[in-house]
């Protein structure tokens, strides 16, 4: 019986996230976002600028192995995340500002299903825009291969299968981590504006500025911790440090937003 | 006293508290299975935190009440069975009207086949599948009791329904409920407009400052208040006499605006008109009243608005 209402819910939403502006303007966002990315990784290749985030230099070496297919895609999950993050924080603070979120309590007054529901289906929606953000990568990363001279040999191994299936799997994760820190945001907040103007500001300023001052700071930083989830870890922090301090934040702030949203009157 | 299982709504000394406000205040009423109740009160009476309550949307924080047969702590019992618009329509600006009703449908599990001959039956049949947002405000109300229809409801809870609707629209929201009501749905619907209310309900829950004033049927109500007898004379240099014959039977008078209102029962404007054409004083008009529901709202609420 639980499990009807929650489909209930999912199809619901996703008759909410199905609407063109909204699905295709993601979509096309994330694939920008993704192909420019890919396309600067090879595009730069010989730049002395660097042709990766902060000016960071990949080699035809580096391209060349088998995880080189996807270094352009684990490098877009960041600004992914933050498309996912715009995406949860409005479609759960416009319920507030729109005054829905009585309608909605009305045919689904069990409010943690109503939640789930609202999370499983925006979290459906992540793994869309993930896809679809893969297969943009690697399709430029074939397509602009050539003319970067990088040999793709490697690229179409078994061993590159798993490192695809490995990298997708990591970005997913981040992306729905995001996704998750914006709905958090929302839940907050209670207005699209303020969810997404403090998530942005906070994981693309607050948090670098941090990290410059002192760098050590990066470990317990989630917005650094949720891009290297996508990485699979670097030579500073361990995948397995940035999957674990997620988690925490993660579990600890849903369930203080689960508790305010079963509890708080919806007065608005 | 009407049986439990024959009550829509029964609330018992529910309470909402804000700090040291009291919004709602030891409400007591009952709203029988299948009639039309009219809910009034002056602006920040406590109408919509009522309505709140009884939708699980706000906790109460004293008192208890019944929603066909359940309990209000637990509006997944019975909200499956009621409809409701609380607080003006809210829809999503960028869907058309159709897909809105849609999301609530689907979220409902009440499938989405009825939702044309919804839309047509509040005259929106054309504009289904126009944005919400270039909905006017008529348009939005409409949209707003058609979801609130989706349910198929037993009880139907509507907050304000006719605002911003033209005399049109108003009358045919008031056919509307008659119709509903005539099915066996329960009605219980706010409205400033009183005098729609007076033509439609056949039971009124009153607030003021979050007290119930009176709950119960409209007609007892009506009992309880003062009648009065107007009286016009072609001459109006008359009407203090005619005052003086009311004095003089006990019954008070006021002359406003070339009419005399005489506080008294219909039974004495025989008298009086027997009494007038002794002194030689022709009557033009001599109407028995029972005071509008505006005007015994108003007289008990002490809101001259």
């Amino acid at each position: 019986m639980n499990q009807i209402f929650k489909a209930r819910v999912f199809r619901s939403e996703w008759r909410k996230l199905r609407r063109p502006t909204l699905f295709l303007g993601t979509m096309l966002a994330s694939a920008g976002l993704t192909g420019l990315v890919t396309s600067l990784l090879f595009l730069l290749i010989d730049s002395p600028q660097g042709n990766s985030d902060r000016g960071n230099m990949i080699s035809r070496e580096i391209l060349q192995l088998p995880s080189g297919l996807t270094i352009g895609f684990s490098n877009a999950a960041g600004l992914l995340g933050i498309v996912a993050l715009c995406v949860f924080a409005a479609q759960t603070a416009q319920e507030y500002t729109y005054g829905t979120l009585r309608n909605l309590l009305v045919r689904q007054p069990r409010r943690l299903q109503l939640l789930l529901g609202k999370y499983v289906s925006m979290a459906s929606f992540a793994i869309v825009m993930v896809i679809l953000a893969a297969v943009v990568s690697m399709s430029l990363a074939f397509g602009l291969s050539g003319r970067a001279k990088v040999e793709t040999d490697a690229w179409v191994t078994s061993d590159a299968l798993q490192e695809m299936a490995k990298t997708f799997g990591n970005v997913l994760l981040s992306v729905i981590a995001f996704g998750t820190v914006g709905m958090i945001l929302g839940l907050l907040l209670r207005s699209p504006i303020s969810a997404i103007s403090l998530g942005v500001i906070w994981l693309l300023i607050v948090e670098n500025i941090l990290v410059a001052v002192k760098s050590s700071l990066g470990n317990w930083m989630p917005g650094n911790l949720m891009s290297i989830i996508a990485v699979g870890g670097t030579t500073d922090i361990s995948y397995t440090h940035a999957i674990t301090m997620v988690s925490i934040y993660l579990v600890a702030s849903t369930a203080i937003v689960i508790t305010l949203f079963k509890r708080r009157d919806v007065s608005n | 006293m009407v049986g439990m299982s024959n009550l829509a709504v029964a609330v018992q000394d529910l309470s909402k508290k804000y700090g040291d406000t009291f919004a709602v205040s030891h409400a007591n009423f009952e709203v029988p299975m299948g009639t039309v109740c009219g809910f009034v009160g002056p602006n920040g009476s406590g109408k919509t935190t009522t309505i709140r309550m009884l939708l699980g949307l706000i906790s109460p924080t004293g008192g208890t009440g019944e929603i066909l047969g359940h309990s209000i702590k637990h509006p997944e019992k019975y909200l499956a069975s009621v409809g409701a618009m609380i607080e003006g329509p809210a829809f999503y600006p960028a869907l058309t009207g159709r897909e809105n009703l849609n999301v609530l449908a689907t979220l409902g599990g009440y499938g989405t086949d009825h939702v044309q001959s919804l839309l047509e039956r509040v005259g929106l049949g054309d504009r289904g599948n126009s944005k919400y947002k270039t909905y006017s405000l008529g348009m939005k109300q409409r949209l707003g009791i058609a979801a609130s229809l989706l349910p198929n409801p037993k009880l139907l809870i509507l907050d304000e329904p006719t605002n911003g609707l033209d005399p049109e629209g108003i009358q045919e929201v008031r056919d509307l409920l008659k119709s509903l009501a005539q099915e066996g749905t329960t009605v219980f619907v706010s409205s400033h407009l009183l005098s729609e209310l007076e033509l439609i309900s056949q039971h009124l829950v009153m607030l003021r400052k979050g007290k119930v004033l009176f709950a119960g049927k409209i007609e007892d109500l009506f009992l309880a208040q003062q009648p009065f007898i107007l009286v016009k004379t072609p001459n109006e240099s008359d009407l203090p006499k005619i005052s003086e014959i009311a004095a003089a039977a006990g019954h008070k008078s006021t002359i406003r605006s070339g009419v005399a209102h005489i506080e008294g029962p219909a039974e004495w404007a025989a008298e009086l008109n027997k009494s007038a054409f002794a002194m030689g004083i022709t009557l033009s008009q001599l109407s028995p009243m029972l005071p509008s529901l505006e005007e015994t709202f108003f007289e008990m609420t002490g809101d001259s608005e």
